[in-house]
Order: structure tokens, then sequence, then C-alpha cells
């Protein structure tokens, strides 16, 4: 199932916590050769990871984690602005209507599904919160699976070339995506509907005790 | 003025000192025919700043008693960045149920909507409108208006930095070379599709971009965007 969770609020799903932590460790170090912190217990996190973002996290039905990525506002710190903006020719792409997606990673054989599943969290979040766009950086091969997922992101600038390119895009958070990402992910849109409403009902319930 | 924000971000353009905003916050309050509306902005030094319509005296109650402490608005709105209604906080402590009736016997509404955002280098600022209605009215008026008012708090925060910062020129100065070139094709009077062609890049891109430009620039459309670039000297044609 899809979670939406803020940073702050990880620790209610400490196996799912960990294991995500594990997984980007697995993906970014291990898989993709990233210069990435791995801390002694085997967990990758960064600086945003500090910034309380909000995870939509993909939950395995053992409560680990299946894959997931993180969600900041572009008002506030972001990746892009703070080391990419040579991707989108300097522009800051800073809007109370945009956030920004980074660190999408899927567990070590995860199923073809999950990154659908992820996608169609993402659109299910940008559309209840009135959002018109996400902004990422990503390198070569994602092109070609947010291709295949159905949501290219329109690309903003490249640098590099074949496998080594990255680039910078926007997805647009439209309705009429979602009936394909449903279809791929294999979840009706009443059970996508009911993952989101339960979140934002638990973070209101959480938000308020101080 | 309930359907258009554009008065509003005209006078605030205007606004250069703090006063100027405190003063803004009040004519905002009105035109959103609301009973309060709050600013509060803590910066990444720590140094917080005001801008609202409660009563003196509850404000220095409030800081006097440090009710931030309690505040289930301000304990709520620090761990979260999308907006949050009044309602759906945890009011029901002992501590809290105790402010909300002291708030309500100083004029505060039962009602609010309250707009976290997130600025750069760690500032924090909340936008809050409050209410005295029923939760059915209250409902109606905050599912119409969200969006504006979402953008209304992004305007008064990005003026309140402006101002913080002594100087709007690093605003006008921060639109990228893209985001000019695309305000200059639209002052020469070519159409989004023509402008996006001649850059090559896609309408959809060009849109952002003059997003992007409207946002810093303060302005309530491309229109008014390409005037003030055009009259701020951010452009030349």
């Amino acid at each position: 199932m899809l979670r939406y969770i803020y940073g702050r609020d990880l620790g209610r799903y400490p196996r799912l916590r960990e294991s995500m932590f594990k997984d980007r460790a697995a993906q970014f170090r291990d898989r993709l050769g990233w210069e990435v912190t791995v801390d002694a217990s085997g967990a990758e996190r960064d600086a945003y990871d500090a910034l309380n973002p909000i995870y939509v996290i993909w939950e395995e039905a053992d409560g680990g984690h299946g894959g997931s990525m993180r969600f900041l506002p572009t008002t506030g710190p972001t990746m892009v602005a703070d080391h990419f903006l040579s991707l989108t020719n300097g522009v800051d792409f800073a809007s109370p209507y945009i956030w920004e997606t980074t660190r999408f990673c899927l567990a070590p054989g995860a199923a073809r599904r999950v990154s659908a599943a992820l996608m169609l969290g993402g659109l299910e979040l940008g559309l209840h919160h009135d959002l018109s766009h996400a902004i990422g950086v990503f390198d070569a091969r994602m092109v070609r699976v947010y291709r295949i997922l159905g949501w290219p992101p329109a690309i903003l600038g490249t640098v590099g070339q074949g496998a080594e390119a990255i680039s910078a895009g926007l997805w647009a958070f439209e309705e009429e995506l979602r009936p394909a990402l449903l279809s791929r992910a294999q979840v009706s849109a009443q059970t996508s509907r009911a993952w989101l409403l339960r979140a934002v009902a638990e973070r209101e319930m959480v938000a308020g005790t101080a | 003025m309930l359907g258009n924000l554009s008065p509003f971000i005209d006078r605030l353009s205007r606004a250069t000192t703090l006063e100027d905003l405190s003063s803004e916050v009040r004519w905002l309050r009105d035109a959103l025919e609301v009973e309060h509306l709050i600013y509060h902005s803590v910066n990444s030094t720590g140094e917080e700043y005001a801008a609202l319509t409660y009563s003196d005296a509850w404000v220095q109650r409030y800081l006097d008693n440090n009710y931030a402490r309690i505040d289930p608005v301000v304990q709520g709105c620090f761990r979260r960045f999308d907006p949050v209604d009044w309602s759906e906080l945890d009011w029901s402590g002992k501590p809290q149920r105790a402010f909300l009736e002291e708030a309500q016997g100083a004029g505060v509404g039962g009602q609010g909507l309250s707009v976290p955002i997130r600025g750069p280098r760690g500032q924090f600022a909340l936008f809050t409108v409050n209410h005295g209605c029923s939760d059915k009215d209250w409902a109606g008026y905050t599912k119409e208006h969200l969006p504006k008012l979402i953008l209304a708090a992004h305007f008064v925060n990005q003026k309140a930095l402006e101002i913080e910062r002594g100087t709007d020129e690093a605003a006008l100065a921060s639109l990228s070379p893209r985001e000019s070139d695309t305000l200059k094709m639209l002052a020469q009077g070519y159409s989004r599709a023509q402008a996006a062609d001649n850059l090559s890049i896609s309408e959809h891109t060009l849109r952002v971009y003059i997003e992007g430009a409207r946002l810093k620039l303060g302005a309530s459309n491309t229109t008014h965007a390409v005037a003030r670039a055009l009259a701020s000297g951010v452009i030349i044609i």
C-alpha cells in the first residue's frame, strides 16, 4: 500500500523507516555508485531528510519498504536550487505550487508495479495539494522509465552525454494521468484515494499533539 | 476583491517598510472579509517579525505567557508544509482548551486556516486567516479561496523577505536569463507559441518560466510582470 508520511512522523513506522534508508544505500551507493553518506547502521541520509520532507512510500505486505521518494516545497532549500541550477538554465523554480521530488528509489527485487505505484502516489499528493508541478533531477536511465510509466517530465536542461547525462524536468499534475497510472500500478481509484485520505487524516491527528 | 488578488498585489508592490506591510495586512484582512489575518515569520537567525490584526492586549498576553509553546497552530504548523484548518488540529488537551477559551475571549474567531511557508535558508513563516462563523460557512469559504490564500501568503512572505534584505534588487536580479528572455519576447509582442518556438522550448515550459518571473516580480499576471520588468529596468528591449 501507499503511505504518505512527514519525516518527523517516520518514527511511528520503524520497520518502514529502517528498510527505506537501507534500500536507499543499496540503490544510490551500491548500484548507482553515487557519493552519498551511509551511516554505521547502513542507512543513507542527506541534509534534505533533516528538513521534514513528505515521503511517498510503497509498503510491502510484511511492513517493509518496496519503494519511495520524497517531496519538499521549492520555496525552501531544494537540491535543484542548491546544486543543479546549471540544469535549469539558472532558473530557481521557487513557487508555492511546485514541490521538488528526489531520491526515487526501489527496493532490490521490487515488483514491476511498484514504480508505477510511486508515480501514482506523487500524482495523488500533487493533486490533493493543488500543485501545478513537481521538479526533479534524474539520470538518463530514468528518462526512459518515466516514459514507459506514462508520465514523462518536460525536460528543462541536460548536462553530459549518453548514460552519464543528468537532466532536470517538470512533471505537470493532471487528473488525466491517473487512469493509466492506476492500471499500471494495479490499484483501483477508490483504494488509491482511501490511502491518501487516511494519510491526511493521520497527519492531522499527529500534527496537533504538541 | 475576493475574486481577484490583483489590487492587493499592486498595493503590496509599493510597500517598502514593515509598517507599510502591517497596513497592507490590515487592508488584506478587510478585502478577504475575515476578522483577522496574522503573518508571523522567524528568519534563519531566529529573529521574529509579525504583522497581524489581533488586539495589542491579546498579543502582549500571548507573548507574556509564551503561548507559542502550547498553541496547536504553531506546534502543528512547524511539523508540516501543507495548509491546515484549525478544526483538524488537536485542541483536546487541558492547556489547549484553556488557551482557546482565553483567545476567544480576546476576540479571536473560532475558525482558522494556516498556511506554513518555508523560505530560503531556514526561514519559516505562518500566514493565518481567522474568523467567527459556522463550520459549514467556513468550509465553503476555505474551499473556494484556498489557492488564493496560498498565493497571498507567498506574496506577503516575499515582501517581508525583501524588506528584511533592505532592497528588492535581489529579487529582481534573480530573474534568470531564461525568464528575462521569455518576458522580453512577450514585451515585443510575440505570442506564447512564437516565444516558445524562438527559445526552443515547449509552451508548457514557457508557462512555468512566466509563472516563475511573475512570482519573483510580485506581479498579478503576465502583463503586469512584463510591465514591472520593463519599469524596473530588469529587461530592456
